[in-house]
């Protein structure tokens, strides 16, 4: 019995080989496994097959990407990594550092990269001088959603600092709708956290707090206001929203039942597909304060044997940074092009916002990595800092002890 | 044979049985609402409009029922660039559950059978070992053991997760049949041995004829296991082995996608159906357990 | 040949699983212990810093309360699901004529994937959704039930959804123990005129002492490595108020890339379970080699 099924097993096996044709090859990790992402990548697939690869789907999803990057330990321990897979922020050096990625630079460097890429994501996607990843995407993180016809009929605009914002809450409140639509969930509390930082920080607080970590901002007084606003915010969600998805918050502002969320560009796509028209039904706008928080995604090669694979690495990094990929994709996943030089005439007004604050953010120095969406730091300081804004969030944690755990935590998790 | 309650005790009228009947039943029957409140959500939810998911309560009947979800789940789904649902996933599952199932619990039999009735020293330390490894966290397990497939050469394959179950699930199968052979007399085995029956002899024809019950119990366990595993099934595998876990997984956990709570609740559904199909079967087996139990004695 | 061969024949036949034990558990525990000596980051490393991660360990509160959340979490679960299951298996056992259906009823959680039945739950459990907004609505307007909101609380919503998903196999564990329950003695006892509860308190649970040990190692297995459960469920939240020692590892090895860590809390948390596991199986052990 077990030796007929294992002798079917292994005879499966062979016919899979065997049908692989010599030509490009990419097994490619990733988790997008779902709705327009999924679709999105398909498209990919398409471009690769029709330059002649064979594309191999190895998707993983949950937890945005801790399930794919357990799996992906253990094939690069099982000595079998796949071809690409799907890594971002400064993940992509730590992996380099381990010594498991391949150099695309050749294709970079014809395909000009440099010059199309805003310089402080180009810096992500490279290794020690290398190019070592390729971007897909630009996910702004400091949105700010509401629904149209409730800020209208409260007479409220929207809110260009946390002091409106507060104000406009109130009123809000009185009028028996949840100000701020939230999903407790630390990953959401992080969100909304850094959101605040950027405002009440300014852009270069921010630097020095979420990228060099440093200790005198950390603890700061700004750093306390920080707090002092994320307490303020805890009165104005409802006192359900423990454990609530995202989706279900964005849900509450398209029903009117709460009047703003704070999230990333993805908040639209649930908005569009439920027929909410930007402008219209729904406004978008960045949260207080100046500065861009970024959240890139991005595919890292790895390094494999064989030609057929190294090949397929550098179409697929090709067809990635290639605009077509980058229009097609963006426009089904609400993020924008990562490639500056992309015709936006299908984009809605969102995403031209993006573009146009991306740009302008990129000179002054704000254009920022979102530490909540691991582009900032290491998992190690991110899950730190996380922990203590997700305590503070759902207790009654004073500001001074929460900058104070806030120091022993970044400090022990080094 | 343990049903008391039919049996007529002493000092009991008629109107007091009835009445313990009764409650019985009632008791019974709020523990089958409670179980089965969960899975009313489920349902109700798959046979929603996402439209209706998003606007009504979301634990409320159906305004119009739509069976839309459940062909989407099967067959139509987004897993990853292939939207064909669980269904091409669900030979997988087969394949690696089926036969880690019969081995481990052939495994388990025969590791019970040694334990309980062929004591010898140190079997009890043995025994004590096994059962202190089913509590090594499988988070723990996973890198050596990427490692270990790797040396071997059978990572991201089917065999491979086969090996992996069956290992893991040795302490399990083991504790079950040496808990069930230690109530059986060991004279049996000894009269049997007097009488010049070997050790698979005696197995084969006097243990495993009463192990029905017990044979149920393990088959439950280790294929609800090894079919809902998602650990070792996202980590042990690769392209074209993934379980149907891993598939269910994919559709419903999507970070920044739109939720399809209709087809997601379907999908679990139609995921969990073979362990369903499973209790259903297996479950009539209790009641043969039951004549085979009296055989002893 | 022959002679030696029948003689060490069941010591050849659990030769395989021994070993495999050997080298899949305790090897691997070995590993684990070396790698928590480690400062390994993303992938092992293996030359020994000494005992950092365990300092890193302690001085972490989050691992604080994953590790009471274990014990009220461990606690309550084993001790609630084992009498859950035994009530049930009894109740079952009366020559209930819809057995069947009400017995897979009682089985079928264990079937679900707890990915899914875990978003069902967290809508049931959900004060402005679920059981709280029904009974609500029937018109008990002071009804509340906000344990999944209440991060002092929120671990019993976790216990609850354990017990609705493993109460069934125990029930199970306990029917099989039942049904192998010898006729003879009982209707011996009740010809005696021994009434009914003490014929189960007296005869029918003592003879069931091993499937006790089963139902416990199932459980306690359970309760250490729940995970899906409180990742769908609370995810962990409010804030950290649910973690687990498992969720917590999971975290550090997975998300956070810091294997060393991870490796240094499942060396505590085996180290928990060695100290409350081993006198139970060395008593239950000894107690059934006497009878």
């Amino acid at each position: 019995m077990k030796f007929h099924v294992l002798g079917a097993v292994s005879g499966l096996a062979l016919v899979a080989s065997g049908a692989a044709l010599a030509g490009p090859e990419a097994e490619v990790l990733h988790w997008w496994t779902s709705g327009g992402e999924a679709k999105s990548v398909a498209v990919l697939q398409e471009e690769f097959a029709a330059n002649g690869g064979t594309w191999t789907d190895m998707p993983v999803a949950g937890g945005g990407g801790d399930a794919a990057m357990t799996a992906l330990r253990a094939r690069v321990l099982s000595g079998n990594a796949p071809t690409a897979v799907q890594l971002k922020g400064p993940a992509i050096q730590e992996w380099y550092e381990e010594g498991v990625l391949a150099d695309i630079s050749a294709v970079a460097e014809a395909e000009g990269w440099a010059d199309v890429l805003p310089a402080s994501i180009a810096g992500h996607m490279k290794c020690e001088g290398t190019w070592c990843a390729a971007p897909v995407n630009v996910h702004r993180v400091d949105w700010i959603w509401a629904n149209a016809d409730v800020l209208e009929a409260n007479g409220i605009a929207m809110p260009s600092s946390w002091a409106e914002f507060n104000a406009a809450a109130e009123k809000l409140q009185a009028a028996g709708i949840i100000p701020l639509a939230h999903g407790g969930q630390a990953w959401q509390d992080a969100t909304v956290f850094e959101a605040v930082a950027l405002g009440i920080l300014g852009a270069d607080g921010f630097h020095k707090a979420f990228v060099e970590l440093d200790e005198a901002t950390l603890k700061s007084d700004g750093m306390k206001a920080v707090f002092d606003q994320m307490r303020t915010l805890r009165g104005f969600v409802d006192p359900n929203f423990p454990g609530r998805d995202w989706n279900l918050a964005t849900a509450m502002v398209m029903n009117g039942e709460a009047a703003f969320q704070i999230m990333g560009d993805w908040a639209k796509g649930e908005f569009l597909a439920a027929g909410k028209a930007p402008g219209e039904d729904f406004l978008c706008a960045s949260t207080p304060g100046d500065g861009f928080l970024y959240n890139v995604d991005s595919f890292a090669m790895f390094a494999v044997d064989g030609a057929e694979k190294e090949a397929g690495q550098q179409l697929l990094a090709k067809l990635i940074v290639g605009k077509n990929f980058q229009k097609v994709f963006n426009l089904n996943k609400g993020s924008i092009p990562a490639r500056v030089d992309v015709a936006l005439d299908e984009f809605d007004s969102c995403a031209h916002l993006s573009a146009s604050d991306m740009a302008a953010s990129s000179e002054g120095g704000s254009l920022l990595p979102s530490y909540a969406h691991g582009m900032a730091l290491r998992g190690a300081q991110a899950g730190a800092i996380t922990d203590v804004v997700t305590a503070h969030f759902n207790s009654d944690m004073s500001s001074e002890d929460a900058v104070q755990q806030l120091v022993t935590a970044v400090a022990n998790s080094m | 044979m343990t049903d008391l309650a039919t049996s007529p005790a002493r000092g009991q009228s008629q109107s007091v049985r009835i009445l313990l009947r009764w409650s019985l039943y009632i008791a019974l029957g709020f523990f089958v609402m409670i179980y089965l409140l969960p899975l009313f959500v489920m349902i109700t939810t798959s046979l929603k409009s996402l439209e209706e998911i998003r606007t009504g309560d979301l634990v409320a009947l159906p305004r119009e029922v739509t069976i839309d979800a459940w062909l989407t789940a099967w067959s139509g789904a987004c897993t990853g660039i292939k939207c064909e649902g669980v269904r091409p996933y669900f030979w997988n599952s087969v394949l690696i559950a089926v036969p880690a199932v019969a081995i481990s619990t052939l495994v388990g039999a025969i590791n019970g059978y040694v334990v309980a009735q062929w004591r010898f020293r140190g079997a009890n330390v043995i025994f004590a070992l096994m059962l202190f490894g089913c509590f090594i966290p499988f988070q723990v397990v996973l890198l050596p053991m990427a490692r270990v497939l790797g040396i071997i050469g059978i990572a991201g394959t089917i065999q491979g997760l086969i090996f992996v179950h069956v290992v893991y699930g040795i302490g399990f199968t083991t504790l079950f049949f040496r808990n069930y052979y230690v109530t059986i007399p060991v004279e049996l085995t000894k009269a049997a041995k007097v009488d010049g029956a070997g050790f698979f002899r005696i197995f084969w024809s006097i243990f495993l004829p009463l192990s029905l019950p017990i044979i149920v119990v393990t088959v439950i366990w280790q294929f609800t296991q090894i079919w809902n595993d998602f650990l070792f099934g996202v980590s042990f595998s690769q392209a074209g082995t993934q379980p149907v876990t891993v598939a269910l997984n994919n559709i419903v956990n999507s970070t920044t996608g739109v939720k399809e709570y209709n087809v997601d609740m379907a999908a679990a559904i139609i995921a969990a159906l073979p362990t369903l199909l499973v209790y259903v079967v297996a479950g009539k087996y209790f009641i043969r357990g039951l004549t085979a139990g009296s055989v002893k004695g | 040949m022959t002679k030696w061969l029948e003689d060490h024949l069941p010591k050849l036949m659990l030769a395989p699983s021994f070993v495999a034990v050997l080298v899949f558990v305790y090897g691997f525990i070995a590993w684990t212990a070396w790698v928590s000596l480690t400062r390994s980051r993303l992938l092992p490393k293996y030359e020994i810093e000494g005992l950092i991660q365990y300092e890193r360990l302690f001085a972490s509160p989050r691992w604080d309360t994953a590790l009471n959340n274990l014990f009220i979490f461990g606690a309550l679960f084993i001790v609630i699901a084992m009498a859950l299951g035994l009530l049930m298996a009894i109740l079952l056992d009366q020559n209930i004529r819809t057995e069947g259906a009400i017995r897979t009823i009682y089985l079928y959680p264990m079937a679900l994937s707890m990915i899914v039945t875990g978003t069902a739950w967290k809508w049931i459990l959900n004060p402005g959704l679920g059981l709280e907004a029904m009974v609500k609505g029937w018109g008990f307007e002071r009804f509340s039930f906000d344990w999944l909101v209440d991060p002092d609380m929120a671990i019993y919503t976790v216990v609850i959804a354990a017990l609705w998903q493993s109460s069934g196999f125990v029930m199970a564990l306990f029917l099989a123990g039942l049904r192998s329950v010898d006729g003879e003695i009982i209707k011996a006892a009740q010809v005696d005129g021994i009434p009914t509860w003490r014929i189960y308190t007296a005869i029918i649970i003592p003879s069931m002492a091993p499937i006790f040990l089963s139902a416990f190692i199932v459980l306690a297995h359970l309760a250490i490595k729940s995970f899906d459960l409180v990742i769908a469920l609370t995810g962990g939240g409010p804030g950290f108020a649910t973690d687990l020692p498992a969720t917590y590892m999971y975290a550090m090895a997975f998300s956070r890339g810091d294997i060393g860590q991870a490796a240094s809390s499942a060396m505590v948390m085996m180290a928990v379970v060695f100290a409350i596991v081993v006198p139970y199986l060395y008593s239950e052990l000894r107690a059934q080699k006497d009878d």
